[in-house]
């Protein structure tokens, strides 16, 4: 109680000090004239009663400090009396300040959004209800995409009876593509990206709807049952106003009308989870009934029940999945495999790596600016060396200093972090607000209480590392010395210069490590750029064309007047049409070459595209033998295909190709082409086997229609003409966009592009770092040591000998760094050796070049202090003193 | 230690916390006082054996008021003069009866070990 109560007042105290101490000087003053009194009544004269009652008192001052100290909060007292003379000094020094304050917050902001990153993608658990019991069901060996990451219906439904290991189990159908649904009714249609999504989907991943319902009944689960609706919050927003009496509305999709059931909430987000750079609208039921003999369809995802291990539940699958059915109409088993994954390792478990590095990186940005600020203060102590020597002789105890110091370093850093917050802040509102980034979880990555209190913990470490390297060096400092020094030499002596040359070289170090490992990505991602695609992405876009013809010849001639029409709009060179372009969406069937014998599992899935005449050409992928398709290959009882070389080399070793007959499911096709690999999903995977299957042929329906154009002009341009000449064609077109095809490219490469930029920006901002670094040293001696050169050059040393050697001091300095900086880069170029791409973690050009780099950098730091002292007049430099 | 020596002894440094009881003390003993009374009472009954800076029973004050053990007020002295006036509470009644208490069974265990020890070095 009386410690609660001793607090309280030591608060109140602390607030109310002016009435306090006049209440104490008053009682002070009554005692004195009491003692005065007292003393006279005895008999002494008052002059002799004064002093003897001063006397008995003791100090006045020293009895008002105790009685401060015994009632306020003196701890508080002196950081606020620290506090209010850093910001004096600091503002004195405003140079220092500003430079200091801006490494810091870059060093810092660059933390605060890596660790952002770091913390949505890896740390932070997914934003489900018990997301740990989640798990993701895939094949354990994918050889063809899509098609083989997913289950036939007949195989979902039976695992969903049989399995004893999950609450709940789900999926989605794997084969949709962005704008595959349009909005109608008012105006233009608006392209919308539609989802069937199993009836209890949300149910198992815990979403609870905004509004109205997020489950399907089993009736709107049925091919013939109602039309209805769960819409993402953005679209809700976005199409719908916001509108809160939505449920129960119905809305036209492709002049269905469509109850709308259920809004979903603004936190969940499909493509940040399972397709991570697009944006999911609408989410439709699965109609079980109308794609049972479609094959594998569903993509997995399952909640385990309480208790179960994931061990126990892949024990369970390994034993189920064999035995499921592919489909029990057609009566063959789906020769199925699973593997079970916790959902987030799933999601991230590719990105920890590259996201560790990352980390790293900014951790040695960060190192670099500690150490950049150490030698920065260490420059400012020496000149303040005296101020703190008179302090020192005056009474303040080392300890006192050490925290006058530390004050100062903190109160940097945390103006450096509040800064580096507001950048981060921007940085991290465009991460969250992109959408060309396919990184999954991006779009809900925020600045929360765990990112701030990582600043915290980030700001006060910075601040202690590089204020006590100084605090230390300075209240060690022998007063003496430093006092009697003399006026131009206030230094802290030859062990301040070697412990700043030891900081530079350090930072030059890290920096090496940094740009090495920059080097070698930056290389990598060049690589990746230089693949051979086997197609060519610049000057061709793509436009999503509404799609729904009844049959082959109808759908022929539909083609062919579009690309008719296309073709002769000024500056299109060529147009074809397509289901799926490459590195989009994509599916695959088996082929194999007719009359040979093959073991089961031997082949692999093969993708394949449905395209019209001139797609190939309109894309840029490379016929090597044969012809392309043309409009006459519709022949109902010959089917013809085109292959890629990894196809026909496999099925066809050598023999030649062409006019040879393909069996395709049950399906024969004659081979009349064989084009160049293409890389299909991405620019780093291999090619798989790929086929191309004529459009206007009855055997084979396409899953979608995309019109391909090659042309000179940029497709914004294009974009209205083409546009409109579709819409003239058909009313119904959605205004879908006209995109390049380089931006499918640049999206399976962009979480690449995203490391890459970032450990280069971190790279570059180290390099200016260890360049201020060197000059900052440099240039310091140059000006400590002006009498030592004046002497020289009356002696006889030439511009060019001054020069000269400081330049070998710098070079001295900079070799060092690196040979340090090398063999840490070995070290850490073995645990990034899994992220290049066509480069060897020890590549000795990027060696060089970063070597070369550092070493040209350090000169050029240490030219412009040394060009300064080859100027140095000796008369007047040896007048200074 | 010689004896003669022992003749010699300054006059006693404060322990910690002592203070703090002999304030305590003579307010229970004296009723309400000023701070010079408080201080003069001590150098009084201790027999002038104790080193005390008048000024140092401000710090105890103020801590003991803040404790809630005593309270003050501003009053007038017998000859009219303007002084602030100390009294104990019942808090601090209590916490006199226990430090009190405390004080005693430490002397006594303080002097039967010097006690002991003495007769151990013979």
């Amino acid at each position: 109680m009386a410690a609660i109560r001793e607090i309280f007042h030591r608060i109140v105290s602390f607030f109310h000090k002016q009435q306090r101490d006049s209440d104490l000087e008053a009682e002070l003053q009554s005692h004195l004239d009491l003692a005065i009194e007292e003393n006279i009544s005895h008999g002494m004269s008052p002059e002799q009663a004064r002093r003897r009652a001063l006397v008995r008192f003791g100090g006045i001052q020293q009895a008002r400090e105790h009685q401060r100290e015994a009632r306020g909060l003196p701890w508080l007292d002196i950081l606020l009396h620290d506090l209010r003379y850093t910001l004096r000094t600091l503002r004195r020094d405003s140079g220092f300040t500003t430079i200091s304050i801006l490494i810091l917050a870059l060093g810092i902001g660059a933390n605060i959004i890596v660790f952002s990153v770091v913390d949505t993608i890896l740390l932070r658990p997914l934003p489900f209800p018990e997301a740990n019991r989640l798990v993701r069901i895939a094949p354990k060996v994918s050889k063809c995409g899509a098609s083989c990451a997913t289950y036939s219906t007949d195989a979902v439904q039976e695992f969903q009876r049989q399995n004893k290991s999950f609450s709940d189990f789900t999926g989605y159908d794997a084969f949709t593509a962005p704008g595959n649904w349009k909005l109608t009714g008012s105006g233009v249609p608006v392209p919308v990206s539609q989802i069937d999504v199993m009836d209890n989907f949300f149910h198992t991943l815990g979403v609870q709807p905004l509004m109205g319902r997020a489950v399907f009944t089993a009736e709107e689960s049925k091919p013939n049952g109602p039309p209805v609706v769960v819409l993402s919050y953005p679209f809700w927003k976005r199409q719908m106003n916001a509108d809160p009496n939505i449920i129960g509305k119905a809305i036209s999709f492709g002049n269905t009308p469509t109850v709308v059931v259920g809004v979903l909430p603004n936190t969940f987000d499909f493509g940040a989870i399972y397709a991570p750079g697009t944006k999911m609208d609408v989410f439709t039921p699965y109609l079980y009934d109308q794609v049972r003999e479609d094959g594998n369809m569903i993509s997995l995802t399952g909640r385990l029940n309480p208790g179960v291990t994931l061990a126990q539940a892949q024990a369970e699958a390994d034993l189920l999945f064999p035995t499921l059915d592919g489909s029990v109409k057609q009566g063959y088993k789906g020769g199925y495999t699973a593997r079970l994954w916790d959902l987030k390792d799933f999601i991230s478990g590719s990105l920890r790596r590259s996201l560790i590095v990352l980390w790293g990186a900014v951790g040695l940005i960060l190192l670099i600016v500690c150490v950049n600020l150490s030698n920065l203060l260490l420059a400012r102590a020496a000149a303040r060396s005296k101020e703190f020597a008179m302090r020192s002789a005056l009474g303040a105890a080392r300890s006192r200093i050490v925290r006058q110091l530390l004050t100062e370093s903190l109160v940097l850093s945390a103006a450096g972090a509040i800064l580096g917050l507001a950048l981060a802040c921007a940085a991290v509102f465009y991460l969250a607000h992109q959408g060309s980034i396919a990184l999954p979880l991006l779009s809900s990555i925020r600045i929360d209480k765990t990112a701030l209190a990582w600043t915290i913990f980030i700001a006060v470490s910075a601040g202690l590392l590089f204020g006590i390297v100084p605090g230390l060096r300075i209240a060690s400092g022998n007063l003496q010395d430093a006092l009697k020094d003399s006026a131009v030499s206030t230094t802290g002596g030859r062990g301040t210069a070697s412990l700043r040359a030891t900081l530079v070289i350090s930072q030059i170090a890290l920096a090496c490590v940094l740009l090495i490992a920059a080097g070698l990505l930056l290389r990598s991602f060049l690589r990746v750029l230089d693949v051979d695609l086997g197609f060519e992405p610049s000057r061709a876009s793509a436009i999503s064309l509404d799609f729904n013809a009844r049959d082959a010849a109808q759908r022929a001639a539909g083609d062919r007047e579009v690309l008719h029409r296309i073709q002769a709009i000024p500056g299109v060179q060529t147009a074809g049409i397509t289901d799926s372009l490459p590195m989009s969406r994509n599916r695959s069937w088996g082929i194999a070459a007719k009359g040979k014998h093959y073991e089961p599992g031997e082949l692999p899935g093969t993708f394949l595209y449905v395209v019209s005449p001139g797609y190939l050409n309109a894309i840029g992928m490379r016929l090597v033998k044969g012809r392309d398709i043309t409009w006459e290959d519709n022949d109902p009882k010959q089917a013809v295909v085109i292959v890629n070389e990894t196809v026909a080399r496999y099925l066809w070793p050598n023999e030649d190709p062409i006019d040879r007959i393909a069996a395709i499911g049950p399906t024969d096709a004659r081979v009349i082409g064989v084009i160049a690999d293409v890389r299909e999903t991405t620019a780093e995977a291999r090619s798989g086997w790929q086929m191309y299957l004529s459009a206007a042929a009855p055997q084979f329906g396409p899953a979608d229609s995309q019109v391909v154009i090659r042309s000179s002009l940029p497709a914004e341009t294009l974009q209205p003409t083409v546009l409109a000449a579709l819409r003239q064609l058909n009313p119904g077109q959605p205004a879908a966009d006209l995109k390049p095809i380089q931006l499918l490219v640049d999206r399976s490469s962009s979480p690449r592009r995203f490391f890459v930029y970032l450990v280069a920006i971190f790279a570059a901002l180290g390099l200016i770092l260890a360049a201020l670094g060197i000059y900052g040293v440099i240039s310091y001696s140059v000006t400590q040591r002006t009498q030592e050169i004046g002497i020289r050059m009356a002696l006889g040393a030439t511009q060019r000998t001054v020069q000269l050697g400081i330049l070998a001091q710098t070079l001295r300095m900079a070799s060092l760094g690196i040979a340090v900086g090398a063999v840490a880069s070995l070290a850490v170029s073995s645990l990034i050796a899994s992220l290049l791409f066509g480069t060897a973690a020890t590549d000795p050009a990027t060696f060089a070049i970063i070597f070369m780099l550092l070493a040209a950098v350090a000169l050029v730091a240490g030219y412009i202090p040394a060009r300064r002292a080859s100027r140095i007049n000796p008369m007047v430099a040896l007048r200074n003193n | 230690m010689p004896p003669e020596k022992l003749e010699k002894l300054e006059k006693l440094d404060l322990l910690q916390g002592t203070l703090d009881l002999m304030v305590l003390q003579t307010l229970a003993v004296m009723g309400s006082l000023h701070g010079y009374g408080i201080a003069r009472r001590i150098e009084e009954v201790s027999g002038d054996e104790v080193l005390l800076n008048q000024g140092t029973i401000y710090a105890s004050l103020v801590r003991l008021q803040q404790r809630g053990w005593i309270s003050a007020e501003w009053g007038t002295s017998d000859n009219n003069r303007k002084a602030k006036y100390y009294a104990i509470t019942k808090a601090g009644r209590r916490q006199w009866a226990k430090d009190t208490a405390y004080w005693n069974r430490l002397s006594t265990v303080i002097a039967r070990v010097l006690a002991t020890s003495t007769e151990g070095g013979l």
